[in-house]
């Protein structure tokens, strides 16, 4: 068996499918560079570049607001860094809470639902607002006075409710066979949640989930607005003073260069898990 | 030899290390009721995908209403749109009726008319015994009956091969009768089937010829007279052995 050759005429296929395959290629590149090249002409060549270019994209400014920046973007990265576990934990929390069937659980699923209604009616950006002001307000001991801590905690108040409805989203998209195959092996309702329902719920859920968390790291940009000195307050501080707005396509770009990898990331997870799991069908 | 519908000539394929088919050739011609049998994993499915080009094969040729289509710039669809598939699994689309599942490539593939594909799908229910489901959605369905659906959903775009991957293998005994009989009366009316079966009796009723698989490779192939009762190999002998009770 280790003698095959390939015969002639799959030596002829398999340059047939190389040069199908260079083909391919040749068109997508033609094509991206006709489409960005238009692109790019269209903006450069309208009658406003020169200002637009002198106002958001002058390499000057962007090199001496880049320190202020990056150091306020520490802080958005702690802050969603901190939040995701914890939004992740509530969220899953929430959506188990709602599926929870005992009667004596009843009073927990109306918590749940109150809680998803309110919190993803409310604007996330009101939301941060009235915690962090409002909760050092009430003066209350042990309440703490920190601002940062109250804009974290509306933060994943507000995405905990969003990331819940995608779990269950998730949970409720399990076939109902899963769960009767479950039940017959004599696992309880919870267990079945634990061992077969959630683990599979999550994996369908991988992309909706990171669109809530590049999401999120872009309202971490919303603390700006309760004075805490984030890469986006950086930037319109230096904005205000230089009159030049150079700074906010510089935070735009942080927040980008963040989010992409997690991107990359999540394609590669699901990759794997439907290459372990669909022998034959994906690859 | 030259008019055959579906040649394949020594077909060879191979997930990574593991040889999968090997050296398989087939010729069918119209009319033809060719049975596939063979243990599990002796590359019946696989056989049958790859007549559907619905896997990249590694060596060999398939031709299929006398031209190659295993030659990579052939248009898949075009091919597919001549050739019917029933997988074991049913595959029906959970979120469309009955009627919708059968005329969605009527008319989004063929551009048959909404009007005539739904004519030709209850026409088709009705010899099947379905006439009764048309509205329903595959889930309120039992087995056998999915089963048949697919199989109209099959034939409903009059392709000039119909595969059949152990289409009773997920049904139980009372249900597979149900669906022998419909690919039964299929096959009286001369239409060409390739399909793999465990089920041996049916086999050596409507087939025209057998191959027995094994290990990817045709081991014998004959009429059904002489695989069932005079089989050369003596591998052969063992599995019939096995799956026919005295």
């Amino acid at each position: 068996m280790t003698a095959w050759q390939p015969s002639p005429r799959e030596l002829e296929r398999r340059a047939v499918r190389r040069s199908l395959d260079r083909r391919s290629l040749l068109v997508a590149s033609l094509a991206l560079v006709l489409v960005f090249g238009v692109l790019a002409l269209g903006a450069t060549l309208s009658p406003g570049w020169a200002t637009v270019q002198a106002t958001f994209f002058d390499g000057g400014h962007a090199r001496d607001s880049f320190p202020a920046i990056l150091d306020g973007f520490w802080l958005n990265v702690k802050m969603f860094l901190i939040a995701e576990p914890l939004i992740l934990v509530l969220a899953l929390a929430v959506a188990l809470a709602r599926q929870a069937r005992a009667p004596w659980l009843v009073p927990l699923r109306v918590v749940a639902v109150v809680y998803t209604d309110l919190f993803r009616g409310v604007p996330t950006i009101l939301l941060v607002v009235l915690f962090a002001f409002g909760m050092p307000a009430l003066g209350l001991q042990g309440v703490p006075l920190d601002p940062f801590f109250w804009a974290l905690v509306a933060l994943v108040l507000s995405y905990g409710a969003y990331v819940a409805e995608v779990f269950r989203a998730g949970i409720e998209s399990i076939h109902p066979s899963q769960l009767a195959s479950a039940g017959a092996l004599g696992l309880g309702r919870g267990q079945t949640m634990r061992y077969v329902v959630v683990p599979q719920a999550v994996r369908r859920v991988v992309p909706p989930l990171l669109n809530d968390f590049i999401s999120l790291q872009k309202d971490t940009a919303l603390v700006s607005s309760v004075a805490i000195f984030d890469a986006m307050f950086a930037a319109r501080d230096y904005a205000n003073y230089n009159f030049n707005y150079t700074p906010l396509v510089v935070v735009a770009a942080f927040f980008v260069v963040m989010t992409v990898p997690l991107a990359r990331l999540t394609d590669w997870l699901q990759r794997r898990y439907a290459e372990r799991e669909r022998a034959g069908v994906a690859r | 030899m030259t008019t055959a519908l579906l040649g394949v000539e020594g077909l060879r394929k191979s997930y990574g290390d593991r040889l999968v088919l090997d050296d398989v050739d087939l010729t069918v011609q119209a009319g033809d009721v060719v049975c596939l049998i063979g243990s599990s994993g002796s590359g019946k499915s696989t056989l049958l995908r790859c007549l559907n080009l619905l896997e990249e094969i590694d060596d060999g040729v398939i031709s299929f209403e006398g031209r190659e289509v295993s030659d990579p710039r052939v248009d898949r669809r075009a091919v597919r749109s001549r050739i019917g598939m029933v997988f074991q699994a049913y595959n029906l689309f959970p979120h469309l009726s009955v009627l919708d599942n059968i005329t969605l490539a009527p008319r989004k593939v063929h551009g048959v008319s909404k009007g005539d594909a739904e004519a030709r799908a209850r026409e088709l229910l009705a010899r099947f015994g379905l006439a009764e489901h048309v509205t329903s959605h595959p889930d309120r369905l039992s087995g056998g009956q999915q089963q048949r659906v697919a199989l109209v959903r099959a034939l409903a775009t009059r392709p000039a091969l119909l595969l059949l991957d152990e289409i009773t293998a997920a049904l139980d005994p009372e249900l597979v009768a149900d669906v022998l009989d419909s690919v039964r009366a299929l096959a009286a009316e001369g239409t060409t089937m390739v399909l793999a079966t465990h089920e041996m009796h049916f086999a050596r009723d409507v087939a025209t010829s057998v191959c027995f698989l094994e290990q990817g490779r045709i081991l014998e192939h004959g009429p059904p007279e002489q695989i069932f009762t005079a089989p050369r190999e003596e591998r052969t002998r063992q599995f019939l052995r096995r799956v026919l009770p005295a």
